[in-house]
């Protein structure tokens, strides 16, 4: 048993849950994630680690409900515990030696962007982060992101309620037209990755995307998460989750991630029915 | 004193009967198709005595050889005879320590049974379903009174074991046996390898395969599962800091292998080790009381010919399928599969398609529709002896599917050896090691489906057992 140490709500639906995990906290680094299970009958669902400390033996991760696993999530906090964590995996985010980067992140991918940053920040490189949400409720870690030492912290929604109006890659394609890229990284919905790929292909700046197949062991053991990158299979737990934005195909990707949606939302709604919060 | 083994033979002369084999009690075909509970009942005491008594307890029991491990088995065989059914567990458990799995499992048909002396008639000592009997007889007493093996004086060495598959877990039980102290890391929630995530509940119940290894928690063998060796410690963590004096690295062969055709990546393609583990390790067939959905095809083609294929279309057919198809590219006769499993999966009416070679996945929408194959000719026998399938020209028909499980094998997961630089492996991954188990790198044994590639369950067993008597002797030579 994992205990939670640690619970904060960042919107109406996304949360932080920390655990003590020591053995995980000393591995872990910046673009890792775990696979954890609720409770006995749970699914093993990936999440990235948003922060962790080894002296102190905890990692976080910052979810949104979406579904089942993440709504009972929701619900638990500081004295309950989770059945399973298991991690560190995948292969750490690259952040040595980039030079001038931006890192886009979207929606809850603000999350993984955060550890991302500081690690790209910390090595020295030149970091813009572009966060990107649909309004300022939904906006999230912005403070955090401002405590890091980076170039600038770009805002954009899609209503204007915070920073500028518009989309993610508006900032992003400023910045390749003015050639003041080396490299650049997106994290977040599948359909912004696709268009920030398309948007520094233009220039041909590099760009690294987190992808986010469906996972069952995280391990290398199913195959679940096989992604296209290029002409290869990749498989997304253990060859990735970074993979060359230009050669990934996103439109499988999208169509993998729905296989589940319509029988996913029938174990969500019992679930609702006897939960108390009817979100 | 004569030794214990030759008190039978001071008793009067058992006389053989000469009964036919007596067959194994099975639910029908039509009623088990429907559910994951057990195919095959297991025999009852009566019919377990009269087995037995057909062993004939010859001078030299060529059974005994034809075992990878090498149970006593006439001796066991005897103590069934006199009715001392809880030392004849004694005696099956000095050389096996996972009965109940092994009596389901183990292709005796090619192993003990193969050789005893009665095959040459056509009908041989049901070794396999006596084993089973013994081990369930076992399993069904309270844990207080099961047969424990022994544990050895504690020596103070500690021994670090990666993975709990059939490999890991006889290691761990022989070390106990020689007073190591013994921890298992585990990657999955559950221990088990394979017995858990990959045969399915219908011909090994998992509440078996947890009643085994809860006696090795008897024994003292520490499992800690959620650990995965390379990601949460690696092995020179495990010797260095952890503290452990030695590893054993039983992690078995879990990458699998796809067919490497277009349309492999649609919705509705699965890898055998995906489905399985979706169905067997989290219980997807109890969707939505267990959380992890799995996709009910209503035509299921399953690619492959082996066990794990053999699994994988039984099980969609339990899942509710009203076709199911295995596609194969030889022919039935060259087919690796039990033919036990075979036989079974024909009575549930699994549909044949031999000679066929998958050549494309077609998809709409994303989700597989269909599957284009090409028929198969057999040519002439290549390199295993088997006659090699070659195509036939123009032949290309479409297999009508909604589902394609892939059941063509599985090969090493490098994570370990990624980790671990200094570790020598094969170009394919498997770990190198010699005769007992011991790799070029100090300190560090492994075996299993990870040196061999996919094999057996007690030629895994019998690796495992035998690296620890490797590493007990590795041990001692570094005291003194
Ligand atoms: C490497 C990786 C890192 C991730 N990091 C984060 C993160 O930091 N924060 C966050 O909020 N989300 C993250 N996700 C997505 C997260 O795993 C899913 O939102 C979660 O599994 C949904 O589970 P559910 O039961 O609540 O919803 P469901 O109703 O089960 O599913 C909702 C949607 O989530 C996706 N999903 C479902 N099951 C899985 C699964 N087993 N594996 C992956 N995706 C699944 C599917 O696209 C599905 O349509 C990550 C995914 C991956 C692969
Ligand atoms: C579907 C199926 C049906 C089969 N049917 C039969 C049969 O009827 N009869 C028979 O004799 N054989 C059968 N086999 C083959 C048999 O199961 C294997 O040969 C045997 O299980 C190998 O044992 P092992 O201990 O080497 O590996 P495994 O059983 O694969 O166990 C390895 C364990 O190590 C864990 N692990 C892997 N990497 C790590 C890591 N880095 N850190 C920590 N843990 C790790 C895995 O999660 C797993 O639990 C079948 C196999 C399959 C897949
Ligand atoms: S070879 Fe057959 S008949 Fe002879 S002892 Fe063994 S099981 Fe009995
Ligand atoms: S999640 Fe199973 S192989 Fe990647």
């Amino acid at each position: 048993m994992f205990p939670i140490v640690h619970q904060r709500q960042l919107s109406d639906s996304v949360f932080e849950i920390g655990v003590a995990a020591p053995a995980i906290a000393r591995k872990a680094k910046a673009g890792q994630f775990l696979m954890l299970r609720v409770d006995d009958h749970g699914e093993r669902i990936p999440l990235t680690f948003s922060d962790w400390s080894a002296e102190e033996g905890w990692i976080r991760f910052i979810f949104m409900r979406v579904g089942k696993t993440t709504h009972q999530l929701s619900h638990l906090g500081v004295g309950d515990s989770l059945a399973d964590v298991v991690g560190p995996l995948g292969i750490p985010t690259h952040t040595e030696g980039l030079g001038r980067v931006a890192v886009v992140g979207g929606g809850v991918g603000a999350a993984v962007a955060y550890p991302v940053a500081r690690a790209m920040a910390e090595a020295g490189n030149d970091v813009t982060v572009i966060l990107g949400a649909r309004n300022q409720e939904l906006l999230i870690l912005e403070d955090e992101f401002r405590a890091l030492p980076l170039k600038e912290l770009i805002v954009m929604t899609d209503d204007g309620s915070a920073g500028e109006k518009g989309l993610v890659t508006a900032p992003l394609k400023r910045m390749c037209e003015a050639a003041e890229l080396d490299h650049s990284m997106a994290i977040g919905p599948a359909i912004m990755m696709k268009f920030c790929a398309a948007t520094t292909k233009e220039f041909n700046v590099p760009i690294t995307v987190s992808l986010n197949p469906i996972m069952v062991d995280g391990t290398g053991m199913c195959g679940a998460c096989r992604v296209s990158v290029g002409s290869e299979t990749k498989f997304g737990c253990v060859d990735g989750p970074d993979f060359d934005g230009h050669a990934v195909d996103f439109e499988e990707l999208m169509s993998r991630q729905r296989v589940y949606t319509d029988i996913e939302r029938e174990a969500d709604a019992d679930f609702s029915r006897e939960c108390s919060c009817h979100r | 004193m004569p030794p214990l083994d030759e008190t039978p033979a001071e008793k009067p002369r058992h006389k053989p009967s000469r009964a036919p084999r007596t067959p194994m009690p099975e639910r029908d075909a039509s009623e088990r198709a429907q559910d994951f509970d057990e195919v095959s009942l297991g025999y009852s005491e009566e019919q377990a005595v009269a087995e037995a008594n057909r062993c004939i307890q010859c001078k030299n029991p060529t059974c005994i050889e034809g075992c990878p491990v090498n149970i006593d088995i006439k001796s066991f065989i005897a103590r069934i005879i006199d009715g001392d059914y809880g030392a004849a567990v004694s005696v099956l458990k000095e050389r096996n320590a996972l009965p109940a799995v092994c009596g389901r499992v183990c292709p005796q048909e090619e192993q003990c049974e193969a050789v005893c002396v009665l095959a040459r008639k056509g009908e041989p000592v049901a070794i396999g379903r006596l084993e089973r009997w013994l081990g369930d007889f076992d399993l069904a007493c309270d844990l207080d009174h099961r047969c424990a093996p022994e544990v050895g004086e504690p020596t103070g060495r500690r021994v670090a074991i990666v993975g709990s598959g059939p490999a890991g877990l006889a290691c761990a039980g022989e070390l106990r046996h020689l007073g190591h102290a013994v921890t298992i890391f585990e990657s999955l929630h559950a221990p088990g390898g394979v017995l858990t995530y990959g045969i399915p509940e219908f011909r090994l119940p998992k509440a078996i395969v947890q009643a085994e290894i809860e006696m090795l928690g008897v024994m003292g063998v520490e499992i800690v599962t959620n650990v995965v060796v390379g990601a949460t410690y690696t092995l020179d963590d495990l010797l260095s800091e952890e503290g452990f004096d030695a590893i054993f690295v039983g992690s078995g062969a879990g990458l699998p292998i796809f067919l490497g055709i277009p349309g492999e990546n649609l919705n509705g393609v699965y890898s055998a080790n995906e489905f399985l583990t979706r169905v067997n390790l989290m219980k997807a067939y109890e969707f939505p009381k267990h959380d992890t959905p799995v996709w009910r095809g209503r035509k299921v083609a399953v690619v492959g010919g082996g066990n794990v294929a053999m699994d994988a279309a039984r099980t969609a057919k339990r899942l509710g399928a009203e076709e199911v198809f295995l596609v194969y590219r030889r022919s039935e006769e060259e087919m690796p599969a039990r033919r036990e499993e075979v036989h079974h999966a024909q009575q549930e009416g699994i549909e044949f398609k031999m000679l066929c070679s998958p050549q494309e996945i077609l998809g709409h929408d994303g989700f597989v529709t269909g599957m284009t194959a090409t028929r198969m000719e057999l040519g002439e026998p290549d390199a295993s002896g088997r006659r090699a399938p070659v195509c036939v020209m123009d032949s290309d028909f479409i297999i009508d599917c909604d589902t394609v499980i892939v059941a063509l094998g599985t090969r090493a997961n490098p994570l370990i050896a990624q980790t671990t630089p200094d570790l020598e492996v094969t170009s394919r991954g498997y770990v190198k090691t010699d005769e007992d188990g011991a790799t070029n790198k100090a300190g560090v044994f492994a075996g299993g489906d990870i040196v061999t590639g996919s094999a057996t369950v007690i030629l895994a067993m019998g690796a495992g057992k035998k690296a620890a008597v490797a590493i007990d002797n590795w041990l001692a030579g570094r005291n003194g």
